[in-house]
């Protein structure tokens, strides 16, 4: 049986409904054992409601958390460890996790921000449009993948741990950071298959990936001084958030990593 | 220069004694095949016989025909496959093309009859007799609570219907994106689409701002480039699809080159002007049944539980994987079949991957039937319906309702010259190019479109009225009501339809 009916409790959770308390223009509200839809819906009415923030206490595993919600200056604080698709669809909002994150944070986001105090999932900031995703520890698999720019504005995304294989594949606009610093992973910053198929924005790995990791697409060299003093402000801005210090981030040597031309396939078909 | 093997396939005549030299041709014509020194004069392998100039000759001075040129017999060896062989040796490009799949295999819808009744039962007359075409689609529930209410029973309230689509005749307009064609083909789609009771698709380009007032009337599309996708777009359309294949394709992604990309599609795509839209072939986010259960419920948080569906192309292990995605929770699953046309796929892809619609459809109600899953989702069956009868015959094979695209682009001019992915459509279709775009009036699409999806509609009520029943449902999956004609045995049992004669 499909568990589709609001508020209806599903299998392992034992409340239908969240409790939920407001003082001021933020509103608290206590996932523990309440089906994600549940959740939810009431973090849309809280939002509704007119609070600027929802903290959500003792959430685990429930997905689509700011998902498809929009307005700049809302706030969602999510205390535990959310389900899969956090901020997905999401417009303008900022969702910060005190913990770690499933797969697919930022997925088609459009603008707004999230910032992962942990370790995120596969296909972080799929299709990304514009906002800024930081997150702190490690990525897996296809971070950053298919990013684009529009309207003038990029999409930006700072991991400040390592990445696994296609990081940035696909990638059509934007900025994306990897440190490399606060990593659990064993292994090289980032898997093989770097920017494979980009065809627009850049990318920088804070130290050298070796030509076998990166795509057929790109093109890899030092960043300039010049390109340092633009990413600066981002690498500030990250610091700011997780208490870090960027002196050390800058100790190291950035790689740029860009398309070698915005064409990649023109010439690859023919026809009758 | 070195000599061009690839020899023209049509010949370009004109009537010198009646031609006006007025130059209409020189003008109308997309593929630069005329030039005009003194009177037209054509270059035969421009030509791609889509009739574009003859139809508006004022002179009628101009015959397109089949060039004479022999080929040395050899049935294997056919001169397109010596040509291709030619042109890629030429060039080491991957021949692309467009529309659909243009080879000769066993047409199945060509050897399926339909039923009238005779004698013991009465078939009825639609025109003085109500008939119905309405048709929902979406998840039905799996049971109902019913209470009792004056004199008789009604639903309980807060029974969970899911939302469905209400279409007036079972047909929609499938999906093309705005890029693929332009934005007047979709002005008059969107129009179209309105006027009929039934839906247009944005195809995955995303949806014009000039189109918003047609949003009640379409389905929004997310495919893995995500172009145009955002919260409003999701909210905007009546459903939203996603698209996994296209059965022009399929396994196969898109590839919108950057020049197309002009300021208004890079605006309705969310990507900067001329930069190239390359879809990529699976989803990133999609490579499991529960990868698409948590798309299809994303979509379905951002948009308050609207219906989604999941177009996918036509494929061995369709059954299987419809199953699959019926289960994911989508509202309907859309079966390309690989006749199913293209505004540019690899010629190798499109001619020879994927398996007929026919038996999609069939294998795939079945299989659902069989499951006891057939009501939580319904089938949207597309890849060349051609006519009204291959309308009727789907449904009875089990399909809820079409998707037409091929014959959407057929009532707007298009004459199947298959040159979609040039770029430079003589009728004004798939291409961008304001001195071709705005050959085609929006308004008189819309007309032509409502018309032949009135004309269809009379005739499936004529079907309906043959086989003696007075609603479409009564049709819906109903085989018995089929036979076949010179199919093997084999392909009868799949089709679930009994040979004529039994």
């Amino acid at each position: 049986m499909s568990m589709t009916t609001v508020g209806s409790i599903a299998m392992g959770h034992t409340r239908a409904l969240p409790p939920s308390e407001r003082v001021g223009d933020v509103t608290t509200i206590d996932c523990r054992g309440v089906y994600y839809r549940a959740v939810n819906e009431a973090v849309r009415a809280a939002a509704d409601d007119g609070a600027s923030t929802v903290r959500l206490l003792n959430v685990n595993g429930q997905r689509y958390i700011g998902t498809g919600i929009k307005g700049a200056g809302r706030r969602i604080e999510v205390c535990g460890t959310p389900g899969q698709a956090v901020a997905m669809f999401m417009d303008g909002p900022t969702v910060e996790v005190y913990g770690n994150a499933q797969d697919g944070v930022g997925n088609t986001m459009n603008s707004g921000e999230v910032i992962v105090h942990g370790s995120v999932g596969d296909v972080l900031g799929y299709g990304m449009r514009r906002g800024r995703i930081f997150v702190e520890g490690d990525a897996g698999y296809r971070a950053g993948i298919h990013m684009k720019a529009n309207d003038g504005h990029r999409p930006v995304i700072v991991c400040g741990g390592k990445a696994r294989d296609f990081f940035g594949e696909y990638m059509a606009g934007g900025l994306l950071v990897l440190l490399g610093m606060d990593s659990r992973l064993a292994g090289p910053i980032v898997g093989a298959h770097l920017a494979a198929g980009m065809h627009g924005g850049e990318i920088y790995v804070r130290g050298e990936p070796e030509a076998w990791q990166c795509g057929a697409e790109v093109t890899c060299a030092v960043a300039t001084d010049e390109q340092m003093a633009a990413l600066t402000p981002i690498l500030s801005d990250y610091c700011a958030t997780f208490g870090k210090d960027l002196r050390e981030v800058l100790a190291a040597p950035f790689t740029r990593i860009a398309p070698a031309g915005s064409r990649p396939y023109a010439g690859l078909y023919t026809y009758l | 220069m070195s000599a061009q093997l690839v020899q023209p396939e049509f010949r370009v005549k004109i009537d010198r004694e009646v031609c006006h030299k007025c130059g209409r041709c020189v003008q109308q014509c997309g593929w630069d095949v005329y030039t005009f020194v003194d009177r037209p004069i054509p270059d035969h392998s421009r030509c791609r016989a889509c009739h574009r100039c003859m139809t508006y000759c004022p002179a009628q001075a101009i015959t397109i025909e089949r060039s004479p040129l022999a080929y040395r017999e050899n049935p294997s060896w056919t001169p397109a496959l010596r040509k291709a062989a030619w042109r890629q040796a030429e060039t080491g490009g991957v021949l692309l093309t467009g529309m659909g799949n243009d080879r000769p295999y066993l047409n199945i819808f060509d050897h399926l009859v339909l039923d009238a009744c005779q004698v013991t039962n009465p078939s009825i007359d639609p025109l003085r007799e109500p008939m119905e075409l309405r048709t929902y689609l979406g998840s039905q529930p799996d049971s109902v609570e019913v209470e009792a209410s004056a004199g008789g029973y009604r639903l309980k309230p807060g029974a969970g219907f899911a939302k469905n689509i209400k279409l007036d005749t079972p047909i929609i307009f499938a999906p093309m994106s705005y890029g693929s064609v332009s934005l007047n083909v979709h002005k008059s789609l969107a129009m179209a689409a309105r006027r009929c009771g039934i839906l247009w698709n944005t195809g995955e380009g995303g949806l014009h701002a000039d189109l918003y007032p047609y949003q009640d009337n379409v389905i929004v599309q997310v495919a893995s480039g995500r172009f145009g996708v955002d919260t409003d777009y999701l909210n905007r359309g009546a459903a939203v699809e996603i698209k996994v294949g296209q059965g022009a394709k399929p396994g196969i992604g898109g590839h919108l080159p950057g020049e197309k990309a002009d300021r208004d599609i890079a605006a309705t795509r969310m990507i900067p002007q001329g930069s190239d839209a390359i879809s990529p072939a699976p989803h990133h986010d999609i490579y499991s049944i529960e990868d698409l259960r948590q798309l299809i419920y994303s979509i379905k948080e951002a948009t308050g539980y609207k219906p989604v569906g999941v177009k996918i192309a036509a494929v061995h292990n369709v059954a299987a994987i419809a199953s699959g995605i019926v289960r994911a929770g989508a509202d309907y699953v859309y079966l390309d079949g690989f006749r199913g046309g293209t505004g540019a796929a690899p010629q190798v892809i499109r001619d020879h991957v994927g398996i007929p619609l026919e038996i999609a459809v069939a294998v795939v109600d079945q299989r659902l039937r069989d499951e006891g899953i057939r009501q939580r989702a319904s089938i949207i069956a597309a890849g060349s319906v051609r006519s009204s009868a291959d309308l009727a015959k789907v449904i009875a094979l089990g399909a809820d309702a079409v998707a037409i695209g091929s014959a959407a682009l057929i009532a707007l001019g298009c004459h199947l010259c298959q040159g979609c992915h040039t770029g430079s459509c003589s009728w004004g279709l798939t291409t961008h190019k304001p001195e071709l775009t705005r050959r085609l009036d929006p308004e008189w699409g819309a007309e032509r479109l409502t018309n032949l999806v009135t004309a269809w509609s009379h005739e499936l009520k004529e079907i309906l009225g043959a086989l003696g029943v007075n609603a479409i449902e009564s049709l819906r999956g109903s085989r018995e009501r089929l036979r076949s004609v010179g199919l093997d045995a084999q392909t009868c049992e799949i089709l679930g339809v009994k040979p004529a004669g039994l």
